[in-house]
């Protein structure tokens, strides 16, 4: 059952790509992008990574499609026509594809027991979590607890957005230089 | 957007609700699926969804900007505080073990206030980012 809905979601995936390819009007582009990541975020829940959709879910399908929608408003809604032919980037698409595929057949298979990311660490953690922590979420305990240097470095990069976008668009710069003069398609 | 009577009440309606589970989803995250990075958006989309029916400035009058720019750089701050009071307690950074008398109370509360550094700072950053494209097409 769950092969035929996983077999569902990722041709919507890819059916939603190819229009996002398609499509020249990039508000329809977004608001496929936002399909897109909510099917990710599907996808993740019949993987029980709840954790994970939360996120994709959020950021993905939430926030991103919301800035980009930002965004938009300050530069142009319509893709140029390309000024030259899409031979070198399918070509350069095509062979980057096709090495990515070659690296994920090294991969171990979807639940194989004897795999790296099962043997590791993750026995510990699933042990040690209550014990340790006293934590029901093991993924959280990983997170903010064994892993928190690495999210104190994921907040850091999060701060480090902000920052920049206060110092490239922030109100203190408002009036020294307009963004962009594409505003004749306003609607 | 004053015309749009629908959808003003509707934002109104669903305001409360969203920030309420924003915090859930913030505080609930050792139990159940969550924590700060999710809360943080889902408390920055509130905001975001007040601001573009009622214009940036409206969202702004509740959170200036300089509240805004102290909850970005405070979460971090907060964040690796904790560390530095793990390192103070004798333990090591992020540690969380030795801030209460019993581990697992220390570790709740490390994660805890860990976990709200994150939300603040994700929160922050997400409004922030959108008030400022918003304010640049507003001018």
């Amino acid at each position: 059952m769950v092969e035929v809905i996983d077999v569902i979601i990722l041709s919507l995936m890819a059916a939603t790509v190819i229009a996002m390819v398609v499509i020249r009007n990039l508000m329809a582009v977004v608001a496929l992008g936002g399909i897109y990541s909510l099917l990710a975020a599907s996808i993740f829940v019949t993987l029980d990574a709840v954790d994970v959709a939360f996120t994709e879910a959020s950021v993905g399908a939430g926030i991103s499609t919301v800035l980009f929608i930002a965004t938009l408003a300050l530069t142009t809604r319509i893709e140029k026509k390309p000024a030259h032919k899409p031979i070198l980037p399918l070509f350069v698409v095509t062979v980057t594809g096709a090495v990515l595929i070659y690296g994920s057949l090294d991969m171990a298979r979807f639940g194989d027991p004897n795999s790296a990311a099962i043997t590791h660490v993750a026995p510990y953690y699933l042990e040690n979590t209550k014990k340790d922590t006293g934590i029901p979420n093991v993924v959280t305990a990983v997170l903010a607890s064994y892993r928190g240097y690495d999210t104190l470095g994921e907040v850091t990069v999060i701060f480090t957005a902000g920052i920049g976008v206060i110092l490239l668009l922030g109100s203190w710069r408002r009036g020294l230089t307009p963004p962009s003069p594409h505003r004749e398609d306003d609607v | 957007m004053k015309e749009y009577l629908v959808l003003r009440v509707i934002t109104k309606l669903l305001l409360p609700f969203i920030l309420l589970f924003g915090l859930y989803v913030q505080f609930h995250g050792d139990f159940g699926p969550g924590g700060g990075f999710q809360a943080g958006v889902i408390f920055a989309a509130a905001f975001i969804l007040y601001s573009m029916v009622f214009g940036v400035r409206a969202a702004q009058a509740i959170l200036p900007e300089g509240i805004l720019r102290a909850g970005i750089a405070g979460g971090v701050l907060l964040y690796a505080s904790v560390g530095v009071l793990d390192l103070m307690l004798g333990a090591n950074y992020l540690d969380y073990s030795p801030m209460a008398a019993y581990a697992k109370e220390g570790q709740h509360l490390g994660i805890f206030l860990v976990e709200l550094g994150v939300g603040i700072t994700v929160a922050s950053v997400m409004m922030t980012v959108f008030f400022t494209f918003a304010a640049w097409r507003e001018d």
